[in-house]
């Protein structure tokens, strides 16, 4: 067997490893249905804080500046945008970004729970895709706890004198993956395996979505360094307004 | 070309490779929606799953939602993101055409 032969036999045997994942590979929301009503509640009630803040602080952003509105519109306008493209990934399956980071790091966290939950109220009664009774746990984990940990990371490299553009993508290509770990957990601690538990159900979760989703976060900072970078040449005073400043320091 | 032209060229072709890439290098591969593939695993955490709510939509139609009016309601939320962000930053654009000719950048 030649080495040529030898390689083309070992890529054929990894992207057959890959196609086994593929059946298997999980997508973002939590489906209508697959949460027991306890889970539902309790995932519910831990979003609605986080809600309340974000309707108060977009009330306060409008407030101190109607003009806030055109980012505000594009912020959640990208959501839409981005959450409605299912890309093909590497594992042959398809799968969707999140968008949120991009609010995130405009507005805050908070903010960006109100947009994501617009989203997710539209594909989970038109698309049937998510669910109004999962509709919590999924708001907690794309419209809270990623744009939470995207906010976190741009502002702690905002500290570190990172390179803006840089951060950007760092922000949201975290936020996107960790809205999945947030995703994982809340199957896990619905679906403990009988062996092993939560930890090793949240493995399980974990491992068929990782791949998947890897190639798709890169893609959604790519994205969301783009707009960054249109938003910084065309409308920097709008920037100013919500105190972001991008000039390399 | 400046810098920030190369660069969002460059980031574009990166984009469309990450997304056109297994497309055609997983021949045959199946690219199904991801949703119904996660209650498989469920049920095999579990044994046999029901859900034990359907979505409004599919109850109110009796049935699942047809594959096409679905990626009618994909595009239509495609549509409405795009469409707004293409309203929005068209005029941002215009803006800084028309303040760079009249030669003041207050508006």
């Amino acid at each position: 067997m030649s080495t040529k032969q030898k390689k083309m036999i070992f890529t054929l045997a990894v992207v057959s490893v890959i196609m086994g994942f593929s059946q298997r590979a999980y997508g973002m929301h939590i489906m209508e249905g697959y949460l027991s009503p306890k889970y539902c509640i309790a995932w519910g009630v831990l979003s609605i804080p986080f809600l309340v803040t974000g309707y108060l602080s977009i009330k306060k952003k409008l407030k101190d500046n109607r003009k806030n509105i055109t980012l505000l519109a594009m912020a959640g306008a990208f959501i839409f945008l981005i959450s409605s493209l299912k890309i093909p990934s590497v594992t042959g399956s398809c799968s969707h970004m999140t968008g949120t980071g991009l609010g995130a790091i405009l507005f805050g966290p908070t903010a960006v729970s109100i947009l994501g939950v617009i989203v997710l109220l539209f594909q989970a009664i038109l698309l049937a895709h998510g669910g109004l009774t999962s509709l919590g746990a999924n708001t907690f984990s794309m419209a809270i706890a990623g744009p939470l940990l995207s906010y976190g990371i741009f502002q702690l490299c905002k500290k570190l004198k990172v390179n803006p553009m840089v951060s950007v993508f760092l922000a949201a290509f975290f936020g996107d993956i960790f809205t999945y770990c947030i995703t994982s957990f809340q199957l896990a601690i619905a679906y403990p395996s009988e062996e092993g538990g939560v930890i090793t159900s949240m493995g399980k979760f974990l491992g068929v979505f990782a791949p998947t989703q890897l190639p798709l976060a890169v893609l959604e900072g790519i994205l969301t360094v783009l707009i960054m970078i249109a938003l910084k040449t065309y409308a920097n005073q709008e920037l100013k307004l919500v105190n972001l400043n991008l000039e390399e320091n | 070309m400046n810098k920030t032209k190369r660069t969002v060229i460059l980031l574009i072709i990166a984009a469309l490779l990450i997304a056109l890439i297994p497309l055609f290098a997983l021949k045959g591969a199946e690219f199904g929606g991801s949703d119904d593939a996660g209650s498989v695993m469920i049920e095999e955490i579990r044994g046999s799953y029901e859900p034990w709510f359907t979505p409004v939509l599919e109850t109110m139609i009796k049935g699942e939602l047809p594959g096409e009016v679905e990626s009618l309601f994909f595009c239509l939320q495609t549509g409405i993101g795009i469409g707004i962000l293409a309203f929005c930053m068209g005029r941002f654009v215009e803006r800084k055409k028309w303040a760079n000719t009249k030669g003041t950048s207050e508006l």
